[in-house]
């Protein structure tokens, strides 16, 4: 019976595809939050980034019936809500919870505000098969024949690599988040590379906002409900993977395959347990990954100059 | 220098007045640029949260609770911690508060229901503390998260009969709802000018009181203060870390679950508990938190504000405007409110370097 059961959830070809494409919502969201944690900021707004993308294409997509354009506008729109996020936190000095936290509450009520003015009806992007690959039993259907803008994902972590490991830029930003005291008085403007940091988080979750509702379920429309906490779990893909970027994506796949497992319905438990599945896994995580992992040292803390 | 001091003065209230006029004009040109008639939407909130007979009584209801959670989330952020799940720590103290409320009647069992969502509202955020100093979660992520597992908890407790759902006889498809509380066990409210005013309301405004002597004048309100401002200096005169931090989180949550039991017995939802119950009053009490710069008496006016709105919305069905147009103007005036005090800073950091770092130190550790 259970190894049936088991055997039933290892072997379902949808759950694999439906997990790496939760996976990917995620790693959307969650390699833009680990270039800005990385410079020293804890974005809880992470959420209204990605409310901000999903609605703003699914309008866009609605008016002009042009994917590309549309996850542009979702770029823009999600860059545009963080630069809220980056100016109110770290150019004024409000506490970067508490903007945070404000920011989701507004982004939530403007989509639903909008949403009574301009609906949005989204097209699902036609499925792009690699040839041969997709072929592969079980998993090659997941990994190779999924909508086209899922596939950005794998460009995006190469950039976040390059940029914060290869590049002048990144050196400054891992300084930045490690100390910014030090980092100060060696001539890089602090806040400035937080802003920057802050504003690529923005643009990667506005990206994935307009993946998921582009190139998700098959959805038609968009409901602000579909954001519904991938923000806060790509938090804690970041902090399960240890602020690696590695462990991030891993921490995406393994949050996705929840997501996917709530969803598919395949075991029968009560539901209530099955739809908070995925957030208590997260809170194992963290509760497991919290500690063991070396965090950026100036996480979460403001800088000022003059106070050390 | 009493001169420097008045023109600085004079800039804040300027400052507040520009930003809170920016936010509502932002909120107007929304309502405008999807055709709604800014003018009528203002009068109806009005009409429905003052002008009309009985509505402030209405109002003043509808503040309380959120105030009450709003002098939680002050006690918990003077320690530092950045509670953010009030919306379950409420919901899951109004579940333990009905758990009493439902097999018992009298004012006894509604002492001991108001005391009952105090803990229950206290364990679910000790549940964030634990998680906290134990394995080192930030409390910000797992206060949230633990936010929706309360409401799916809240949900299965009101799905079974044996616990908290009330099965109707002879309905078909029976809702997610707890028993009616017995008359007995529910808050009278004093008459005022022709409005009914909760008595609730009243000990909401004498625990901001309280609130606010024991933060800032006892020693456990000091230490709590220190421990915010500076951990490793908490730590080195001998504050115990770990316990007042928890205490602190877990004051926040009893506040949250005492919010609920006490909206429970003033009559939200037509004295019942539900699966909707917590109704954004959670996060309400902390954005008026926040408003008011964790300043208790500051709460009180603007939990009234947050009143208003929540009154006032229900008014707005026949300007054909949609309700959230009551949660963005919200989220823009919280915004209008965080601005002012932030670009002082900025200013005096421009102005005078040095002495302004000191006054830094105090906003940044105030969390402002």
């Amino acid at each position: 019976m259970l190894a049936n059961t088991l055997s039933d959830i290892l072997s379902s070809a949808a759950l694999y595809g439906s997990t790496v494409r939760f996976a990917v919502i995620l790693a959307f969201a969650a390699v833009g939050e680990w270039v800005a944690e990385r410079a020293g900021t804890l974005n809880i707004s992470l959420e209204s980034f990605m409310i901000g993308g999903a609605y703003s294409s699914a309008v866009a997509v609605g008016a002009w019936h042009n994917v590309p354009a549309a996850l542009a506008v979702g770029v823009l729109a999600g860059a545009a809500v963080s630069s809220a996020q980056a100016w109110l936190s770290h150019r004024l000095t409000i506490d970067q919870f508490v903007v945070g936290l404000t920011l989701n509450i507004f982004v939530l009520g403007l989509a639903l505000f909008l949403d009574h003015r301009w609906k949005a009806v989204t097209p699902v992007p036609k499925a792009w098969r690699i040839p041969l690959l997709h072929r592969i039993p079980v998993v090659g259907q997941a990994l190779f024949g999924q909508p086209w803008p899922m596939l950005l994902i794998v460009p995006l972590v190469v950039l976040a690599w390059w940029l914060v490991f290869r590049t002048r830029w990144g050196l400054e930003v891992r300084s930045v988040g490690d100390n910014p005291q030090a980092a100060d008085v060696s001539g890089i403007h602090v806040n400035r590379r937080r802003r920057q940091a802050i504003l690529f988080a923005g643009a990667c979750c506005g990206l994935g906002g307009g993946v998921l509702v582009l190139g998700q379920i098959g959805i038609n429309g968009y409901e602000p409900g579909h954001v519904g906490l991938k923000g806060i779990i790509a938090i804690a893909a970041v902090i399960f993977g240890g602020w690696t970027l590695r462990g991030t994506v891993a921490g995406c796949l393994l949050f996705g395959y929840f997501f996917a497992f709530q969803q598919a319905k395949l075991v029968d438990i009560n539901p209530q347990l099955n739809a908070s599945l995925p957030y208590l896994v997260a809170l194992g995580i963290t509760a497991i990954f919290a500690r063991r992992t070396r965090q950026p040292r100036a996480l979460a803390q403001p800088f000022l100059r003059g106070l050390t | 220098m009493p001169d420097r001091s008045v023109r600085r003065m004079v800039s804040v209230v300027v400052l507040y007045v520009v930003c809170v006029l920016t936010a509502l004009a932002v909120a107007a040109v929304l309502i405008a640029m999807t055709g709604g008639p800014w003018r009528r939407v203002l009068t109806a909130l009005l009409d429905g949260s003052v002008r009309n007979p009985g509505r402030w009584g209405t109002t003043i209801t509808e503040a309380t609770p959120i105030l009450i959670v709003a002098l939680g989330v002050i006690v918990s952020s003077r320690a530092g911690l950045v509670n953010i799940g009030q919306e379950g720590q409420l919901a899951m103290g109004t579940a333990a508060a009905t758990w009493v409320a439902v097999n018992h009647r009298g004012p006894v069992a509604l002492l001991f229901m108001l005391a009952a969502g105090f803990v229950g509202g206290a364990l679910w955020a000790g549940l964030a503390a634990v998680l906290r100093y134990w394995r080192k979660v930030p409390e910000v992520i797992s206060t949230l998260l633990l936010v929706f597992v309360a409401s799916q908890i809240t949900g299965w407790l009101l799905s079974r009969s044996f616990l908290l759902q009330y099965l109707e006889k002879g309905v078909q498809n029976q809702v997610q709802t707890s028993k009616q509380l017995d008359p007995t066990t529910r808050v009278g409210s004093v008459r005022l000018l022709g409005n009914a005013v909760p008595w609730t309301a009243l000990a909401a405004v004498a625990l901001a009181v309280a609130v606010g002597v024991l933060i800032s004048r006892t020693r456990w309100g000091f230490r709590l203060t220190v421990l915010g401002r500076n951990p490793r200096t908490a730590q080195r005169i001998g504050v115990p870390v770990m316990i007042a931090g928890s205490t602190a989180l877990m004051l926040g949550g009893a506040m949250a679950g005492l919010a609920g039991a006490s909206m429970l017995a003033a009559g939200a939802s037509g004295y019942r508990f539900t699966a909707g119950f917590s109704n954004n009053v959670g996060w309400e009490g902390l954005l008026v938190a926040l408003v008011a710069r964790n300043r208790p008496w500051a709460c009180i006016p603007v939990a009234f504000v947050f009143g208003m709105l929540r009154t006032g919305s229900g008014f707005l069905a026949a300007t054909g405007v949609p309700r959230s147009i009551a949660e963005v103007v919200r989220a823009l005036l919280v915004m209008a409110m965080l601005v002012p005090p932030a670009l002082m800073t900025l200013f005096d950091q421009r102005r005078r370097p040095a002495v302004a770092a000191a006054g830094t130190l105090a906003t940044v550790a105030a969390g402002g």
